[in-house]
């Protein structure tokens, strides 16, 4: 038997509900009401629709780069036709009619360059993301539902983990594990899972103590059960907002390794633009359209998370809604 | 009598933190691939014989079983003794390195980091306060994008900005190349040097500060003992000063501690920016060069440093709140 009903709080919506038949029914419906009372409440946040806005835009430019010709990324210009109206002594090339945000050194445009490094610098910060909330709910849930000598040894990890200063260990492995993209998602996914726990770890330990896990753990359920019907669908509301603003770090935690040159040398991020266009001397020159073209993409997207992030976190986060 | 034993609880609490960083930072600098004198011989070019080679890693204590070497390298470092540079400054020890570099990175990271927490921690009390204010939104949309920038990208902003388009401070480097200057000149030359790193970094951080700061000072408005302090008549600036900013600061100084391992990222890529000789600047050398023993001293030195940072903030917390002296 379903205990989940105990559990609702809220009270419904104002206006006729359907006719309800099976459990089932009444489960979905909750939850569509649920997700519309979200949705209206996050609509009022002015900051919370304008970074939707703005991860929509990146988002969509990610996704359509796919498509796009991906020989512009390795495409040198060969002839001066090619970076028109820019001589070769000229490069970088400001921008132009032909290359409205200039060239590179190598005369390739750095709007494609920056078009195309959208798929990799979000990809990795969403795949980072996820590894960190993972190990970070894994550990959290554990350590908070189980309790005892499981709970000393996992938090006292994250406090070791948490002392380490991460781009110090992260130049440590890179210069260890080579460098590709994969050993950028791994670090930056390992090393920043304890802060995540540490929150999940406290919401289990809150949700633990309510009546209806007493109730359903006095009937004979056992861990398994509790852990999915109870504690993770309290839980997850916390596990998505946070997710979603260890996106913006992670973006910020790998523009940073491929600043300092750690970066997959195959593959083009927005902190590799950058780091291309820094080492080849583009703040010397005054090549302002080369740096600070990703740049702006960086701040941006990492805003757009940031935003999103805190939205979430004023709706989920009771404590806050009422004031 | 409890604050005694509080501080050394917390003490030996980082001792053995120390311990575990120590143990780390061993194994793994062994799990590095290929053998260090193959590396060695290879990139720099000596012809050493098979037999010469042997005696290298004897010498290195390379063929000593694992535990010993491990009990070495601990004494080692507690000696003060962290090996020998192989590339950065070949045959320098990489403690008299650290001596060179050392102070520049603290002077930089030290007082930026004042500077940036007391300035957040001072404008997110009045903007918490006056929440919604004019003062509130334009520091907390300037808080958002500093958050979201790179220390890099800004460092690299005010590059192209005051170098090289107003031509109003030095591009890079500690102290000019050409001069030398004595007395104050050579401290106005140095400030001048300073300033760019410094401003990057200390901006870099106010906009976490000033958030974290307002959200802390939000959570304690709620508290009845504002509502008492203000019913008993209590202007406004008092009952911030001494009731709400007071309460509000604690949680504070936790997190602070915590962005303190950020921090040192940051002034990684900060000190790469501007060039200036500190150890971030050395980590990234010694990165490029594949220079093992200073690498695994400065990862050491980072980790000590983030560990001190957090021992500070763990006493300061006992001082600042009495009720963790009594419970402890």
């Amino acid at each position: 038997m379903k205990t989940e009903e105990l559990q609702e709080q809220p009270q419904p919506e104002p206006g006729p509900l359907p006719e309800l038949r099976s459990p089932r029914q009444i489960t979905w419906t909750r939850r569509r009401l649920a997700l519309s009372r979200f949705w209206s409440r996050y609509r009022r946040s002015p900051m919370g629709v304008a970074g939707l806005v703005i991860l929509l835009i990146f988002g969509a430019t990610a996704i359509l780069s796919i498509f796009a010709d991906q020989s512009t990324l390795s495409k040198v210009a060969v002839t001066e036709a090619d970076i028109a109206p820019c001589t070769f002594r000229e490069l970088p090339c400001p921008p132009n009619a032909n290359n409205i945000l200039g060239t590179d050194a190598d005369g390739r445009s750095v709007f494609w360059l920056v078009v195309h490094g959208a798929r990799m610098s979000l990809l990795v910060g969403l795949v980072a993301s996820v590894i960190t909330m993972v190990i970070g709910s894994l550990v959290g849930i554990v350590a908070g539902f189980v309790g005892r000598f499981s709970d000393t040894v996992l938090m006292r990890m994250a406090d070791f983990l948490l002392v380490i200063p991460w781009l110090a260990l992260a130049i440590v492995l890179a210069s260890i594990f080579g460098q590709n993209i994969w050993v950028v998602i791994g670090i930056i996914g390992f090393t920043s899972w304890p802060g995540a726990a540490r929150l999940i770890r406290a919401q289990t330990l809150s949700v633990k103590e309510h009546l209806y896990v007493e109730r359903s753990k006095a009937l004979g359920a056992g861990s398994w059960y509790v852990i999915s019907r109870h504690i993770l669908p309290n839980v997850m509301p916390i596990i998505l907002a946070n997710a979603i603003l260890v996106v913006a770090i992670a973006i910020l935690s790998e523009s940073a390794l491929s600043f300092l040159g750690l970066g997959d040398p195959l593959r083009v991020t927005w902190g590799t633009i950058i780091e291309e266009a820094f080492s080849r001397g583009a703040t010397s020159i005054g090549a302002w359209w080369w740096l600070l073209t990703p740049s702006f993409c960086i701040v941006t997207v990492v805003l757009g998370f940031t935003m999103v992030g805190y939205a979430l976190d004023e709706i989920i986060n009771p404590r806050i809604r009422e004031r | 009598m409890g604050t005694q034993r509080y501080v050394l609880g917390k003490i030996f609490q980082a001792f053995l933190t120390l311990f575990f960083i120590l143990t780390f930072n061993f194994f793994l600098f062994r799990v590095i691939p290929g053998d260090p004198v193959a590396l060695l011989t290879k990139t720099s070019g000596v012809e050493l014989s098979g037999e010469q080679q042997q005696q290298l890693r004897d010498d290195l204590g390379l063929l000593d079983p694992l535990p010993t070497q491990y009990v070495g390298y601990i004494a080692d470092t507690f000696r003060g003794d962290l090996g020998v540079s192989t590339f950065v400054e070949p045959g320098e020890q990489v403690s008299t390195v650290f001596f060179r570099d050392l102070p520049k990175t603290l002077v930089l990271v030290g007082t930026s980091t004042i500077a940036s927490v007391a300035l957040g921690l001072v404008l997110g009390a009045y903007g918490g306060w006056r929440r919604g204010r004019a003062l509130d939104l334009s520091a907390m949309s300037g808080s958002l994008i500093l958050y979201s920038m790179p220390e890099f990208v800004l460092g690299i902003l005010f590059l192209l900005l005051f170098t090289k388009y107003l031509h109003l401070f030095p591009s890079g480097g500690y102290k000019s190349v050409t001069g030398n200057a004595t007395g104050l000149a050579y401290i106005a030359d140095v400030l001048n040097h300073l300033f760019l790193p410094w401003i990057t970094l200390t901006l870099a951080y106010v906009g976490e500060y000033y958030l974290v700061m307002r959200s802390s000072l939000l959570d304690v408005m709620g508290e009845e003992y504002i509502s008492l302090a203000r019913a008993k008549g209590l202007r406004d600036k008092l009952v911030l000063r001494h009731h709400a900013a007071r309460n509000a600061l604690l949680p504070t100084v936790t997190l602070i501690a915590l962005s303190f391992g950020f921090v040192l990222g940051g002034a990684i890529t900060v000190e790469l920016v501007f060039s200036y000789p500190g150890i971030g600047k050395l980590s990234f050398d010694a990165l490029r060069k594949h220079d093992f023993p200073v690498l695994q001293g400065t990862f050491l030195v980072f980790s000590l440093a983030v560990l001190v940072a957090n021992l500070i903030a763990d006493v300061l917390y006992g001082y600042l709140d009495p009720r963790v002296r009594s419970s402890a």
